[in-house]
């Protein structure tokens, strides 16, 4: 395994958009490379990936979040949501740069490219890592969540490379660096043959996204369940407004159609939050929903249920109505803005 | 078209609800789940689901496979009951310790014997391990067309499906072609209850169990050994909080609770 040594993010773009995930992770990939060096003795390169139809914009982002250099995999027929073809072409980039370790975003996108590469490499693969660090033997060591987040266990990829891991977004802060390296992309034009043709892209339909990023609030404003109504939920939201605060739900609450969308979901199997605040209303406190707060910092939960779950998990317990309280809050916040 | 061969996998996991139950023995250091029943993957019923409403549509047959203990022949008669025409188990001591590569590998074995199969469909992730790679996997072994996250399915003529999928942000309908492993997510139907007309036609239907040697498997990919990820220890994250109560009326709790937030530096 000698000949392997860097490690790479891939960056998912969207219409030339980097994906915020992308950034988290060269953070994340940079402080991992101090840990090889601290084993090692010498420092991993950390390149960030870059498959699509065009460049990206804002492509000095990636080095001012961590990334040494770039490696772009350019094509027009990379510039809709083919995963099967941008799996092919990170496998063959794979195969030919033989990278230490290999980080996707566990977007959409990138759940769905990353067991395809590394089936194809005939690697290992660790889904929806809560953390990564490097062991004294210089093994990644992957921090996987199972049972909706209740028990985490270390998943190692000993004897095959790269050693690759996906994390949702949100998991790790990004964070900026003093002197980033210079943008200078290596090309790597794909060469994409046998797979074309037999998926075909008929229709992408955009939704549009209102209110704020989740991953990037100061606050948060989440419901559950208890809301109790659609009716109820736009005051949730009108509140989130007023508070500048984005807006994030459970699984009930979305099963319940009230919410924006499936992209609003704090949990396992949606966001991680790191608000300064977190206030949630109507909520019960499944363990698949608390993991998604844990780097939340203060959190205030509102619920009838003196036993609920959730007020384990909360700073400040509110025993009450959740439509009561928002409707108090709202009033108490429209005051104020008159002032 | 031929009739259709449509390929269900299933996986048979601890009963979701009940996750708050499970726990690390402090001694032992291994997974404590005693009491929680086992139950069909919740995605994996949406899966057979879709595959039951195209057979009604266009004829054909449902085949369920599973990779797990023998116990887990009641989950494959549930399978049965809601209206499969037959069902696999795949269980073999070789096959424990598998990570998604070597789990895929023996369900593509599977497929492979089964012959000419159209379609795969699986739940989008399991609510267990929840890795969401399975499918993904088992359609690079298989040399499948693969595509996640469908909300919609429809299987067209001319070996033809087409797939909407719900990704971040945008809807993409995807028209493949046959044979594809498909993964669903929770929106795509509701999963129907079983009849009793379905439980006692179940026991009529046809289960077999393959091992290992019944198998066109990879020995080099083969459960614990062949799996490239290896687990190391388990812990339980503590994520339990001060749970500082606060009283009153709606309006005294709102002005607390807007004291909090400036506390917490925010401006409002």
């Amino acid at each position: 395994m000698e000949k392997h040594k860097d490690i790479w993010v891939v960056a998912e773009q969207n219409a030339g958009v980097l994906s915020r995930v992308s950034l988290e992770l060269l953070s994340c990939a940079a402080r991992l490379a101090g840990e090889l060096e601290e084993v090692t003795g010498s420092r991993p390169g950390v390149l960030a990936v870059v498959t699509g139809g065009e460049n990206p914009r804002e492509i000095e982002e990636l080095h001012r979040h961590g990334a040494d250099g770039s490696i772009l995999a350019l094509s027009p027929l990379l510039e809709d949501y083919r995963t099967d073809l941008h799996a092919a072409v990170l496998a063959d980039l794979v195969r030919e740069k033989m990278p230490e370790i290999v980080l996707f975003g566990a977007t959409a996108w990138g759940s769905e490219v990353a067991p395809g590469v590394a089936a194809k490499v005939k690697t290992g693969l660790a889904a929806h890592c809560a953390d990564l660090k490097i062991n004294p033997q210089g093994l990644l060591v992957q921090s996987v969540p199972a049972f909706g987040g209740k028990v985490l266990g270390e998943i190692l990829c000993p004897d095959h490379r790269p050693q690759m891991a996906s994390v949702r977004p949100g998991v790790f802060p990004a964070v900026p660096v003093d002197n980033p390296a210079p943008v200078q992309p290596v090309m790597a034009p794909p060469n994409l043959g046998s797979e074309k043709g037999r998926i075909k892209v008929l229709e992408v339909r955009r939704q549009e996204i209102s209110g704020r990023p989740l991953e990037e609030a100061e606050v948060v404003v989440a419901g559950g369940w208890g809301v109790g109504s659609k009716e109820n939920w736009q005051l949730l939201e009108e509140l989130a407004e007023l508070l500048g605060a984005a807006v994030g739900c459970t699984r009930p609450a979305l099963d319940e159609g009230w919410t924006a969308g499936e992209h609003t979901m704090i949990g396992t199997s949606g966001k991680a939050v790191r608000p300064k605040v977190y206030v949630g209303f109507g909520i019960s406190g499944a363990t698949h929903h608390v993991v998604g707060i844990k780097d939340a910092g203060l959190v205030i939960s509102i619920n009838t249920n003196p036993r609920a779950e959730v007020f384990q998990y909360s700073d400040v317990k509110v025993v009450a109505d959740a439509r009561s309280v928002i409707d108090a809050l709202i009033a108490e916040l429209k005051v104020g803005k008159k002032d | 078209m031929s009739a259709l061969t449509i390929v269900v996998c299933v996986k048979p996991v601890p009963s979701p609800d009940q996750y708050h139950q499970v726990g690390i023995d402090p001694e032992t250091k291994t997974l404590v789940r005693q009491g929680i029943p086992t139950v069909i993957n919740p995605l994996d019923k949406n899966a057979l689901e879709a595959a039951l409403q195209i057979r009604e549509k266009h004829g054909g047959r449902v085949l369920v496979v599973s990779m797990a203990p023998p116990a887990a022949e009641g989950n494959l008669r549930e399978a049965l009951a809601m209206g499969a025409d037959g069902a696999y188990l795949l269980s073999d001591r070789a096959f424990a310790g598998s990570d998604t590569l070597a789990t895929s590998m023996v369900l593509a074995a599977a497929v492979q014997k089964l012959g000419a199969v159209d379609l795969v469909l699986t739940g989008n992730e399991s609510a267990d391990g929840g890795t969401a790679q399975v499918s993904a996997q088992l359609g690079e072994w298989l040399g499948f067309p693969h595509l996640m996250h469908a909300c919609g399915l429809e299987v067209e003529g001319e070996g033809l499906a087409k797939v909407d999928t719900v990704r971040d942000g945008c809807r993409v309908v995807y028209q493949v072609r046959l044979p594809a492993v498909v993964s669903v997510v929770r929106g795509v139907n509701r999963p129907r209850f079983t009849s009793l007309m379905g439980v006692l036609a179940a026991g009529k239907k046809p289960l077999t169990v393959w091992s290992g040697d019944d198998l066109p498997v990879d020995r080099d990919f083969l459960g614990l050994e062949g799996s490239p990820t290896k687990a190391g220890e388990i812990y339980e994250p503590d994520l339990t909080r001060r749970a500082e109560p606060l009283e009153g009326s709606p309006e005294e709790i709102a002005g607390q609770i807007i004291r909090k937030i400036r506390a917490a530096g925010l401006q409002l």
